[in-house]
């Protein structure tokens, strides 16, 4: 197996499984003991990802955010008629 | 680095802000609009990071975040939580954005082709080095949160998008291909390509200088 070939795989790899048959499982493991840059570039990638995973989401910024419940409040007036505060089916 | 780093790439993490939210979805059902802002509130963060990485800028995704939401007022009662809400918004937060581009393509009238692009070369890694930081670190220092987001903004669109999908939000392969209006095959090429990118791109940044790692033959 070479560099590339090990590279195409990586993409069978996805959510922590590798969705390889035996035989390309066995070149996949052989080919990464013996070549130190697969061994890097694979963990880039896996590390690639989990930098967009972590962290926390970006909140709508403050005046964006007024905008967006203000179009929805005069949506929820469209549709429903009417603004009812609280408990409406008690 | 260990074998188990080798084998697996992180999975998909359940979306915490879910909790709790049946008891605001009957109370909104029955017509009270404050219970339904606090489903926006506690959902718009994760809606507006998924726009504005689809969509590659702020403008766009403030749209799409406010169209979603729209569309949840309008389906409020259809919705019957089959599947989880927010995956429900996303889908059609990634339907809104997609709109976009078909509409954006239209108009330029110059089609570029969107072909498979399975037949091309890869572009081979060229810096390759042990990041200095963990990806959680790097994720919560603003200066390389920007330099984060950036990347992926400057991958093109059809990279961009089976990135975000597949990798950072966890669809299906199969499900990536149905929005996209495109291959399983053609799906999985792309995400290569994006990974690949992304990989060059951010390990420049926070890869380790003094211990890159130069390829100097390919193995047979
Ligand atoms: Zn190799």
């Amino acid at each position: 197996m070479t560099c590339e070939e090990l590279l195409r795989l990586i993409n069978e790899m996805v959510d922590g499984e590798l969705d390889l048959t035996v035989a390309e499982c066995r070149q996949f493991a052989e080919h990464l003991a013996q070549c130190n840059p697969c061994q890097v570039v694979v963990d880039n990638i896996r590390k690639t990802i989990q930098l967009y995973r972590a962290g926390e989401p970006f909140p709508l910024p403050e005046p964006l955010q007024r905008r967006l419940l203000e179009a929805l409040r005069r949506r929820w007036q469209e549709r429903f008629g009417s603004i009812t505060v609280g408990q409406a089916d008690n | 680095m260990d074998e188990q780093d080798v084998r697996s790439l992180p999975t998909a993490q359940p979306a915490a802000s879910e909790d709790h939210l049946e008891p605001l979805l009957a109370r909104a059902r029955t017509g009270d609009f404050d219970a339904f802002q606090q489903i926006v509130l506690r959902l718009q963060p994760r809606i507006y990071t998924f726009a504005r990485r689809l969509a590659g800028n702020d403008t766009d995704a403030e749209d799409v975040t406010q169209q979603t939401f729209l569309a949840l007022v309008e389906h409020l009662n259809q919705y019957r939580g089959e599947a989880p809400l927010l995956s429900w918004l996303l889908r059609i937060a990634a339907n809104e954005v997609h709109r976009l581009w078909r509409q954006r393509r239209r108009q330029r009238e110059s089609n570029p082709p969107d072909d498979d692009d399975s037949a091309a070369p890869l572009a081979r890694p060229e810096f390759i080095a042990p990041w200095r930081d963990d990806p959680e670190q790097l994720a919560l220092q603003q200066e390389s949160r920007t330099l984060i987001e950036q990347a992926l903004a400057e991958l093109p669109e059809k990279y961009r998008a089976a990135f975000v999908l597949r990798d950072i939000e966890g669809f299906s392969t199969e499900q990536t291909a149905e929005i996209l209006g495109i291959s399983v095959p053609n799906v999985k090429v792309r995400l290569l390509r994006a990974r690949l990118m992304l990989r060059e791109r951010l390990t420049r940044y926070f890869g380790d200088p003094e211990r890159r790692v130069v390829p100097d033959h390919d193995h047979g």
